[in-house]
């Protein structure tokens, strides 16, 4: 099977968050950054399918130059090959236009299947994926933890919500949103590492792929939640704190 | 009819995350100019219990190719109405089901989602978290075409309507369905295997989050949790890693907690944790970024390492512990 994953790159789970200047986005100078978490186990998915039935595994993703970065690491995962969509202005494109550039990339490629994270970790949309498959007019199916090829297609489980699961059975080609959870991730060896580096990334600008860019929703201004509920923070060393939550969940709250 | 919100069913009844949509559909004008919309092969009890409603009329949309959700059926009918009908606004509850099918929906005519709102403000802008709840975004929609939005669970105040004198006017809509368009076959909804623990009516719930960083230092809130006679929980990235059972899984895709003391250690706070532990009657959340979304619900914070902070406070409960015993004996 021949699979693509698009792979997105966001901020490093324990990277401050500062608000830019112009309170539209943040400030990005100081950044660390990591493979969305479920486009990991997109991933891995796709790494088992290969292993398990042959095909090749080819990782997509939009992003300025930094992005290559968790492109590499895709790489030495074991993908075959990627593409780069390089475009510095991710930000001002909404899940329309960045599906776009994502399916217009994606198209000629032909594949059986193509997976996507469920959910960002940084916009948190939970919806290029869908839209991909839209605008490629394949068929999907969300939030899938496992893939099994039948005759017929796929057969792939779904979460619910609260503990529900179910099955649901797909020709292909067809893309799947996966949720984090339904494997379990691999490490990059060093052997992996070394290999990536010879491995193809080609690079496409958003003109050449010819994705048509007319936003039509914007992020105007980012801001710290205002907090509504007033919590008491206990202070002092962590003994001095321990102690006080203790006294204070014994008698105020009465919960011990 | 300028406005319309798309309600879901659970069991045969009008789920109350459909009720808040409608709730925040209000924001948008009043409700003679709100149609509430039914979707499946028969939809006659919902549209009546809908009817009951602040809507100025219900729109069932059936077809026999409609009663098991699949995300092409209902996407190709509400395409079809909403085509007919054009609406200024289409509201949803931000459920797993409209998370599968509205951005296709909302795709084929050309529009974006806004997914997840937790807020309306003047223009209209609306409000959506962004990195995991740490920050919010205002987001505007510009361009012909309906706008589309979904909420999120909580974020609108909604009670089911109480019987009305008058039901709103119900029309029905049927689409143009064809079985070969619906290229999915789904399957019945199953549960996991079998529970063991119940943590629906444990007391108290310690819950470790991504904090913890490693399997072994589980051991760490093993012990407070055993000092504090408690049941362990996680959140899901714990149980994802295989670190503990998805049984103690709590939130939108795990359990649903509402325990008189939870005890959150190292789990930021997103709001699909939240929405399965906010109900509980005391929240203590251990976290070491004085801005983590979970001291949003917490009545009662410890900034600071929990590798400091949570031996520490195993320690404290003891020391209580015996201080009560002490008391006893010689009272
Ligand atoms: C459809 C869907 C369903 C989901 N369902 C669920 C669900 O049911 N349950 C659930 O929990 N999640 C669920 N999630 C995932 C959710 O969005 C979050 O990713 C998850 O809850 C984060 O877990 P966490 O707080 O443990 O980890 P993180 O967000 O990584 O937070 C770790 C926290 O630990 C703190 N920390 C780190 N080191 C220390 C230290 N030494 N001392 C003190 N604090 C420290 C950090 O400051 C941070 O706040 C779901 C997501 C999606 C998209
Ligand atoms: N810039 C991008 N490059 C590659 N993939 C992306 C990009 N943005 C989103 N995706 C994919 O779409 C999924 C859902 O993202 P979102 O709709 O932003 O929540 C992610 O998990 C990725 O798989």
């Amino acid at each position: 099977m021949k699979i693509v994953v698009a792979i997105k790159q966001v901020p490093g789970r324990d990277t401050p968050l500062r608000i830019a200047e112009n309170s539209r986005w943040i400030d990005e100078s100081e950044m660390q950054w990591a493979m969305n978490e479920p486009d990991a186990y997109a991933l891995e998915e796709a790494l088992l399918l290969k292993e398990r039935d042959g095909g090749e595994v080819i990782v997509v993703s939009a992003g300025p130059e930094r992005v290559a970065s968790t492109i590499r690491e895709a790489l030495a995962l074991g993908a075959d090959r990627a593409i780069h969509i390089v475009c510095e202005d991710l930000r001002r494109r909404d899940a329309l236009c960045v599906a776009r550039l994502l399916a217009a990339a994606i198209k000629p490629e032909k594949p059986d299947l193509v997976l996507t994270g469920l959910q960002s970790e940084d916009l948190g949309l939970g919806q290029t994926g869908v839209i991909v498959a839209e605008l490629l007019g394949l068929p999907h199916a969300t939030m899938v933890l496992h893939v099994e090829r039948i005759d017929s297609g796929l057969s792939v489980k779904r979460e619910l919500e609260e503990g529900w699961f179910q099955s649901i059975e797909l020709p292909t080609p067809a893309l799947l949103t996966i949720q984090s959870g339904g494997n379990k991730l691999r490490y990059a060896t060093l052997m992996g590492i070394k290999r990536a580096r010879t491995k193809e990334l080609r690079t496409a600008s958003a003109p050449e792929l010819g994705a048509e860019d007319a936003p039509t929703v914007g992020l105007d201004q980012i801001s710290v939640p205002k907090k509504q509920k007033s919590t008491q923070i206990l202070r002092g060393t962590a003994k001095e704190a321990a102690i006080a939550l203790v006294e204070r969940l014994k008698t105020e709250a009465r919960v011990l | 009819m300028s406005v319309f919100v798309v309600l879901e069913e659970s069991g045969g009844r009008i789920r109350k995350a459909s009720w808040e949509a409608l709730a925040a559909a209000l924001c948008f004008g009043r409700a003679e100019g709100i149609a509430a919309i039914v979707i499946g092969a028969r939809t006659d009890a919902l549209a009546a219990e809908a009817a009951a409603g602040t809507v100025g009329k219900v729109i069932r949309v059936e077809h026999p190719l409609l009663a098991q959700y699949t995300a092409d059926g209902f996407s190709l009918a509400l395409q079809q109405l909403i085509q007919n009908e054009r609406p200024a606004q289409v509201v949803f509850p931000h459920t797993y089901q409209v998370r599968d099918y509205a951005p296709a929906l909302a795709c084929r005519m050309g529009q974006v989602l806004i997914g997840d709102v937790v807020g309306i403000e003047e223009g209209p802008r609306f409000v959506r978290q962004l990195m995991q709840g740490r920050l919010n975004g205002s987001y505007s929609h510009s361009g012909n075409g309906p706008c589309f939005i979904s909420v999120q669970s909580g974020a609108f105040r909604a009670d089911p309507p109480e019987t009305r004198p008058t039901p709103a006017p119900i029309t029905t809509f049927t689409p143009a369905i064809e079985a070969a368009q619906i290229r999915t076959q789904p399957g019945k909804p199953f549960r996991a295997s079998e529970q063991t623990v119940d943590l629906g009516s444990a007391q108290r719930i310690v819950s470790v989050g991504r904090g913890i960083k490693e399997a072994q230092n589980l051991t760490l809130v093993e012990e407070l949790a055993a000092a504090l006679s408690a049941e362990l929980a996680a959140s899901r990235p714990i149980c994802d890693n295989g670190w503990l059972p998805l049984e103690r899984q709590v939130g939108s895709s795990g359990q649903t907690v509402a325990p008189k003391l939870y005890l959150a250690v190292g789990i930021s706070g997103a709001i699909q944790h939240l929405v399965g532990m906010k109900g509980s009657q005391c929240i203590v959340a251990i976290n070491k970024d004085p801005d983590a979304p979970i001291f949003e619900v917490a009545d009662y914070g410890i900034v600071g390492d929990l590798f400091e902070v949570v031996p520490a406070l195993t320690e404290a409960v003891m020391a209580a512990k015996q201080q009560a015993n002490a008391l006893s004996d010689t009272g």
